[in-house]
């Protein structure tokens, strides 16, 4: 199952683990990723709030965390190649797995032809 | 991800303004953004990446036409403007382009600014930002018997780059022989221009005054060249970064001093001695006693860039200044940074903490530019 969220991230979930990344859509609008900060496992991440920092040669933004969990890994290939963010978003670009705490969450979440039509309607 | 994200605009809201050149961004295919009152190119398809490493490399067409063209003219123009600026316009030969400063009754830099003399006249280009103020102070600074007259209806392109002189030389025969900082009239194309060998990316390359509606035609004769690549402002940015070239409103503004800034190269001993511009008896103090701040180059340790506004302490964990430019420079390949701090710190190499994100990141003093500049410094034109 891939969810979407309005802040144009991605999860792919497998019972109560989700990879999280960024979508297409979001790394061609920041351009080439240079650095990538992505959590540690075991933190505790919140819905809403701030899980990883991605970096484009003009400006850093924050990567909220898409659902409420407990990172199992942070993606370590992206601190030597960032740029596998912009190469392949949805693939080995991935920033972090996590293990869900509030499977309810992703109910509030966009499916791909969802998340489709609202990058369409924005622009 | 954060709403930080830059949005293509369809149309320019309405207090945007457009450059000549604004349809041929479209039809590039350049990311649009507001900066300083006009929409304009941040990056073009290839992204901001390539494009700076491309001007490196080869060279690369900017459109710099929101800065104001500004003509100066009357009775000894050169002895007026130089009771603004710090420039010695008195040893200002005819074509020859001098960097300066506006500053204000503190020394502060109200703006920096290309003067270029023109004989009869004074040609100012001043940054998009300051135009209004600048004006306006020019207009009520300079005695009445000096024309303040901004040329609206001119463009202003930019070729950088170490193929800038043999891509030019093809459409203006000898243009390659121009030395540094002189200007001449020219033909491009059967338009006539004025061409400026200057930038600010620390590459060899040219400035292109030419009229308005002239412009995209210009354009499009470069960017037919096989070196020659559109590059957008995210370039222009990291490009002077690396060169240690100053952005105004962050490395220097109303109250950093031209002495702070290691601005002190555009003031010449007569007008060091003498004075006679705002702020004189300050900067000459401050340059004697050396200043308490200086702006300074730096190097994070790692890959993580510091942007504009980080906090900069020294190793007891003391804020000793602030980031005033930063991000990633792709001909350095890591993160670069300039910022003020205490003069005790100033020193290439000191070990510095940046505050990035509540967390302290290592860095250290780095010597500028971090890129070597490759002016062109032959020439015969």
């Amino acid at each position: 199952m891939k969810k979407y969220t309005k802040d144009h991230e991605w999860l792919r979930v497998d019972g109560d683990v989700a990879v999280v990344g960024i979508t297409d859509f979001a790394q061609q609008q920041l351009g080439d990723v240079v650095f990538v900060e992505v959590p540690e496992a075991g933190r505790v991440l919140e819905a809403g709030k701030e899980a990883a920092v991605v970096e484009s040669v003009k400006a850093a933004s924050e990567v909220f965390a898409p659902v409420s969990g407990v990172v199992i890994e942070g993606n370590a290939a992206l601190s030597d190649d960032p740029a596998l963010v912009n190469r392949d978003p949805e693939g080995e670009g991935w920033f972090f797995t996590v293990r869900l705490s509030a499977p309810a969450e992703l109910d509030g979440l966009m499916d791909e032809a969802g998340y489709q039509s609202f990058v369409e309607a924005q622009h | 991800m954060t709403t930080a994200l830059p949005q293509d605009s369809v149309s320019p809201p309405d207090e945007l303004r457009t450059t000549p050149l604004h349809a041929l961004h479209r039809e590039l295919g350049g990311r649009l953004v507001p900066f300083a009152g006009y929409e304009m190119p941040v990056q073009y398809p290839a992204g901001i990446l390539k494009e700076h490493l491309h001007t490196r490399a080869q060279a690369g067409l900017f459109d710099v036409s929101h800065m104001g063209q500004v003509r100066l003219s009357g009775p000894d123009v050169r002895a007026a403007l130089e009771r603004l600026v710090p420039g010695d316009l008195q040893a200002l030969g005819e074509r020859r382009v001098r960097y300066t400063l506006l500053l204000n009754e503190q020394g502060g830099i109200r703006d920096d600014l290309m003067v270029t003399n023109g004989g009869d006249h004074l040609f100012l280009v001043i940054n998009a930002g300051c135009k209004r103020d600048d004006i306006a102070h020019l207009r009520a600074a300079l005695p009445s018997s000096i024309s303040v007259e901004p040329l609206e209806d001119l463009a202003l392109l930019a070729l950088q780059g170490p193929a800038a002189a043999l891509v030019l030389g093809r459409h203006i025969p000898g243009i390659a022989a121009l030395r540094f900082m002189t200007v001449t009239d020219a033909v491009i194309g059967g338009i006539a221009v004025a061409v400026t060998r200057s930038g600010y990316t620390g590459e060899d390359g040219f400035e292109i005054s030419v009229a308005a509606d002239h412009a995209e035609a210009i354009a499009r004769l470069l960017l037919a060249e096989p070196e020659v690549a559109p590059i957008g402002l995210g370039a222009r940015d990291s490009l002077r970064l690396e060169a240690g070239l100053c952005l105004y409103g962050h490395d220097i503004d109303e109250t950093t001093t031209p002495v702070e800034a290691g601005l002190t190269w555009t003031i010449s001993a007569r007008r060091r001695a003498a004075g006679g511009f705002p702020g004189d008896a300050l900067i000459q103090r401050q340059w004697a006693e050396g200043p308490e701040r200086v702006r300074v180059g730096l190097r994070p340790v790692g890959r993580a860039p510091a942007r504009d506004g980080t906090e900069i302490q020294d190793p007891a964990g003391q804020r000793v200044g602030i980031v005033t430019s930063g991000g990633f420079g792709p001909t350095v390949n890591g993160p670069v940074a300039m910022g003020y701090v205490a003069a005790a710190q100033a020193t290439p190499d000191t070990a510095l903490t940046l505050i990035v994100r509540g967390k302290p990141l290592a860095a250290t003093v780095a010597k500028l530019p971090f890129v070597p500049a490759r002016f062109f410094r032959g020439g015969t034109l």
